[in-house]
């Protein structure tokens, strides 16, 4: 699972940092710096993070052309 | 455009950011034929934006920032080979490899690439690098790992300032050289290019305005580098961060207005010919095309923005499976962030489509402020420095085209509440070229604008 983060549309809000602090951090008051592979043990908190950003600003799926060859 | 425009062979150049989401956007609009896209990097489509930051810092690997997909574009995926050129008679798409793709629509996603270092004896240095590709990061942030003594980083545009500040948070020594006054300057005018500059040294940045990089010195390894003031330094490592060449080359005999400055197309992300014709099958996304904006006078824009890539790729993918009537325009609002420093920037509208700026709210002493541009009295921008929840509402004005400056806002004390020149510099006088590129005129000063020729 990999995520990508619309920081244009991130308010800076840390709800994400909370639920999933190993895949979120705050870098500095208000930038958000995370981790685009999401490691196995922490989808689920991604996923709980994605449905509670107020702006809806968090985007979940598959790593793009996996089906590549 | 011929035949069901939902059904038929819709080819993708470009396999990053903007191909992905046109690639998803196609298929979420119906479009049920074959898609292929190509690109020519080995790797899938991944984020660039983490390159200069997570990336550099050690938090995330070059490698894994893979862009996560919507939903199944069923696509055919030619990675790892490169499109030499476009025959628009015969619509096909040449590859590298001497293979024909067959088109019946188009889309060229191509981007940029980093502008190297000029003399080629030096660019091939150990230890001198440019940033743009998830190959370049990995190699740059293995170096940076190994504890330099010095870098150097020529250019003080966002990218350049973003590994800047990378190096000092991992505390090397860094020098950067701006041929600008300050950092930024290009993208963000005067008030807030001084108080880069001012962010900058306070972090321990050796930074040097108003020079060049004359001569990068080594025998083989990087071993320092001089600049046209007289002075030289040692560094072991150099990041050339001297601004993007648009990816356009493969289109030189395409018949496309394609050239240095992207791939000129309308505002529905169709391609015009040389002629100034608009074509119908051929169409552009991302930081490689340019196009007529009205909330800046329809002067023809090239913007090299994360949010400008996903929104034009959305368009362009609407307008190549509807009709005419249903076709719509790429209008947002242009808008971007960095994060160096400590700090988030974040910008909305065009800063450098200005006259004047006025800190609107908060202050440049606490560096937390919001800056309004603008031009011929209605606003054009604003660009916040830790102060990202108020934008939504200046995006409002620019849309608007509200007058400036702005009526004061109740819950801020305001620092300078007189608008000051926004001092916009013209490019020739920059190291690495603005991210926003307006080739009519600079506002305030009515002069023809003509890029640099590297
Ligand atoms: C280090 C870095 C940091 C950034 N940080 C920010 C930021 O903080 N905020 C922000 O708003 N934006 C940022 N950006 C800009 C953002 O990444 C770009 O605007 C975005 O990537 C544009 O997407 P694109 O798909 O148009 O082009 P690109 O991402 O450049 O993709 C073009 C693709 O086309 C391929 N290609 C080129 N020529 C050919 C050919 N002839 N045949 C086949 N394939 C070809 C290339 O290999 C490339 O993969 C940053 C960019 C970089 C490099
Ligand atoms: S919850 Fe959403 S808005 Fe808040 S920091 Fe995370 S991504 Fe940004």
């Amino acid at each position: 699972m990999n995520i990508v983060v619309d920081l244009n549309r991130c308010q800076g809000y840390a709800q994400c940092a909370f639920l999933a602090p190993r895949v979120f951090t705050m870098h500095g008051e208000e930038a958000l710096s995370y981790a685009p592979a999401v490691p196995e043990d922490q989808q689920e908190h991604v996923l709980r993070a994605a449905a509670a950003c107020p702006v809806q600003a968090i985007l979940v799926g598959e790593e793009a052309g996996a089906d590549a060859g | 455009m011929q035949g069901e425009p939902r059904e038929g062979r819709i080819v993708v150049v470009g396999a990053s950011l903007a191909g992905l989401r046109a690639a998803e956007a196609l298929r979420d609009a119906g479009f049920v034929g074959s898609l292929t896209l190509i690109g020519e990097e080995p790797q899938p489509p991944y984020d660039r934006p983490p390159l200069s930051k997570q990336v550099l810092l050690g938090k995330v690997s070059a490698d894994r920032t893979g862009l996560p997909q919507r939903r199944r574009v069923d696509a055919q995926w030619r990675l790892g080979v490169r499109a030499i050129g476009l025959d628009p008679i015969g619509k096909e798409v040449l590859l590298a490899d001497g293979e024909k793709v067959p088109f019946d629509r188009l889309l060229i996603a191509t981007g940029t690439r980093a502008r190297p270092w000029p003399k080629p004896a030096e660019a091939t240095l150990d230890g001198v690098f440019t940033l743009r590709t998830g190959e370049d990061a990995g190699r740059l942030a293995e170096r940076l790992d190994a504890g330099p003594e010095r870098v150097l980083v020529i250019g003080a545009g966002f990218t350049g300032s973003e590994i800047a500040s990378a190096c000092r948070e991992r505390g090397l020594a860094v020098t950067v050289a701006e041929r600008g006054p300050a950092p930024l300057v290009g993208a963000l005018g005067g008030t807030l290019g001084a108080l880069a500059a001012k962010l900058q040294r306070a972090h321990g940045v050796d930074l040097r305005c108003g020079v060049t990089v004359t001569e990068l010195e080594g025998d083989g390894r990087l071993t320092g580098a001089r600049f046209s003031d007289g002075s030289r330094i040692d560094a072991d490592v150099a990041v050339v961060a001297l601004g993007a060449v648009r990816n356009t080359e493969w289109l030189a005999e395409s018949g496309l207005a394609a050239g240095p400055r992207g791939v000129t197309c309308d505002a529905g992300c169709r391609a015009f010919d040389m002629y100034g014709i608009v074509t119908d099958d051929v169409f552009a996304a991302g930081d490689v095309a340019r196009f007529p904006h009205p909330l800046f006078e329809y002067q023809l824009l090239s913007l090299e923005h994360w949010g400008n890539a996903v929104a034009q790729a959305e368009v362009a993918a609407h307008n190549m499976v509807n009709p005419g009537p249903r076709r719509r325009p790429h209008l947002t609002v242009p808008a971007f962030w960095s994060s160096q420093f400590g700090l988030n920037i974040k910008s909305v509208g065009v800063p450098t489509f200005s006259d004047q700026v006025v800190i609107a709210q908060g202050s440049l002493k606490d560096a937390r402020l919001v800056a309004v541009y603008g031009y011929r009295g209605r606003v054009t921008a604003a660009v916040s420095v830790n102060q990202a929840k108020a934008l939504e509402y200046y995006e409002r004005l620019i849309e608007t085209a509200a007058p400036f400056p702005p009526a004061p806002g109740a819950a801020d004390r305001i620092e300078s509440p007189v608008p000051v020149p926004s001092d916009v510099p013209d490019p020739k006088t920059l190291s690495h070229g603005p991210t926003v590129a307006l080739t009519g005129h600079l506002p305030d000063r009515r002069l023809t604008l003509v890029q640099p020729a590297r």
